[in-house]
C-alpha cells in the first residue's frame, strides 16, 4: 500500500530549501505559495529521497474567495505519495504556473481544469477549451455560474 | 502545440476549432423547437380503404423485417442495448439486429444516451447520411427530453430538437424487453405506411412543380 507521507514533514524540508514557499501545512497536504509552485514541483520529482515522477491528478475547487489547484503526486520508487495544493486569488484572471514541463499527462488536465473552472495555466503549450466548445461564455464549473 | 512549419495544412487548429464552435452555435440556434415526430401514417387507413395496395404490403414487410441499425450510442444505454443483443434477450429473433458500421447501410437510429451540444452536429451528420426510408426510435430518459441532465449547459434537452423521433422508449435504462417492444411499435408503425404514392397525389405535385 502507497504510504501517504505526512504533508508537516516535507513542509519542513521545502522551507530549508524554499524559504518562505510553504503557506500553510496539514496532516495530509501542504499549501505551497503559486510563485514558488514550479521550482517546488521540480525539486519534489527531481530528489532522490522524494522522487515524486507519477501525477495521480490535478482537480481545482472553488472557494469563492479563491480557488484552489489540488495535485496529488505518487513516488513509484518509494511507493509513497503526497498532496500539494496550491491558491490562486480573483475570479478574472486566477492563475498558476503549468506543470506540463514536468508531467507529460497534466496536459490534458489542466486543459479540462481551464475549460471549466478558467484558472490559467501560464507556461501551458496549448491551453484552450477541452469539453466545450470554441465560443462558450463562461465557465461552468465555477460556483457562481448561471 | 505549435504546428511544425515543414508541413502544411489547410487549416490551423484553433481555426478548426473555430469553426466547430461556430457549427454548433448554429446548430443549438436552430434547435429551440422540437422538430415534430412523423406522423403522416395515422391517416394511412383511410387512404387503405380506398386504395389497397399489395405492393405496398410486401415492400413494408420488406422494410419492417430487415432494420438495420446506425450506431449511435453516446452513453449508458449502449449497455443496455448490447444486452438486447446478446443470446439471452435475442433481438435476432425479430430481424433487428444487424449493426452497421457505416450509415449509409442503415435505417434505424437507436440513439442510446445522453447527447451534448458538442456531439449533436455529429448525430445530425450521421442521420442526414442515413438513406430514406430511415426512422429514429428515442431509448431513455436522456434521449427523450435530456432526463436528469436537462438543464446541464452541455446536453441536449431531447434528440427531437435534432432530428426527428418515431417511436419513444421510456426507462432510465429501459430494459432490453423495453426496447425490443418498442422496435416492435416501429415495425406496427411501418406497416401501416404506404410507400407507393397514389396516382392523383403524383399529379398533383407534378402540377405544383
Amino acid at each position: 500500500m502507497t504510504v501517504a507521507l505526512s504533508g508537516k514533514d516535507i513542509a519542513s524540508q521545502l522551507e530549508e530549501k524554499f524559504p518562505g514557499s510553504v503557506e500553510e501545512t496539514g496532516q495530509d497536504s501542504l499549501v505551497v505559495k503559486s510563485d514558488s509552485l514550479l521550482a517546488v514541483a521540480g525539486y519534489l520529482k527531481d530528489t532522490g529521497s522524494l522522487a515524486f515522477d507519477y501525477l495521480n491528478y490535478i482537480t481545482a475547487v472553488d472557494y469563492y474567495s479563491y480557488f484552489e489547484v489540488v495535485y496529488q503526486l505518487t513516488s513509484l520508487k518509494h511507493n509513497h505519495s503526497v498532496i500539494i495544493k496550491s491558491r490562486c486569488y480573483g475570479r478574472e484572471n486566477p492563475a498558476v504556473p503549468s506543470v506540463v514541463g514536468l508531467w507529460q499527462s497534466a496536459d490534458f488536465q489542466e486543459r479540462e481544469i481551464y475549460d471549466l473552472m478558467g484558472i490559467k495555466f501560464e507556461g501551458h503549450p496549448n491551453l484552450k477549451r477541452l469539453f466545450l466548445w470554441e465560443g462558450f461564455q463562461g465557465h461552468p464549473l465555477r460556483k457562481d455560474y448561471l | 502545440m505549435e504546428v511544425s512549419s515543414d508541413r502544411e495544412y489547410i487549416y490551423t487548429s484553433s481555426e478548426l476549432d473555430q469553426q466547430e464552435g461556430q457549427l454548433i452555435e448554429e446548430v443549438k440556434a436552430g434547435a429551440r423547437e422540437s422538430i415534430p415526430d412523423p406522423d403522416a401514417w395515422l391517416d394511412e387507413e383511410v387512404k387503405r380503404s380506398i386504395m389497397l395496395s399489395s405492393v405496398d404490403a410486401l415492400l413494408n414487410w420488406a422494410r419492417r423485417s430487415s432494420l438495420w441499425t446506425a450506431i449511435c450510442f453516446p452513453a449508458c444505454c449502449a449497455f443496455e442495448f448490447i444486452a438486447a443483443e446478446g443470446p439471452r434477450f435475442d433481438m435476432s429473433r425479430f430481424g433487428m439486429e444487424i449493426l452497421r458500421a457505416s450509415p449509409r447501410q442503415a435505417d434505424l437510429m437507436i440513439t442510446a444516451g445522453t447527447l451534448t451540444w458538442k456531439m449533436a452536429p455529429v448525430v445530425r451528420r450521421i442521420y442526414n447520411q442515413m438513406p430514406e426510408p430511415k426512422w429514429v426510435i428515442a431509448m431513455g430518459a436522456c434521449a427523450i427530453s435530456g432526463g436528469i441532465f436537462r438543464s446541464s449547459y452541455n446536453v441536449v434537452p431531447g434528440y427531437n430538437k435534432i432530428i426527428p423521433v418515431d417511436v419513444y422508449v421510456p426507462g432510465c435504462p429501459p430494459r432490453p424487453e423495453a426496447l425490443i417492444y418498442g422496435v416492435q411499435m416501429l415495425q406496427k408503425k411501418i406497416a401501416k405506411e404506404h410507400p407507393i404514392p397514389d396516382l392523383p397525389q403524383m399529379l398533383q405535385r407534378g402540377k405544383k412543380e
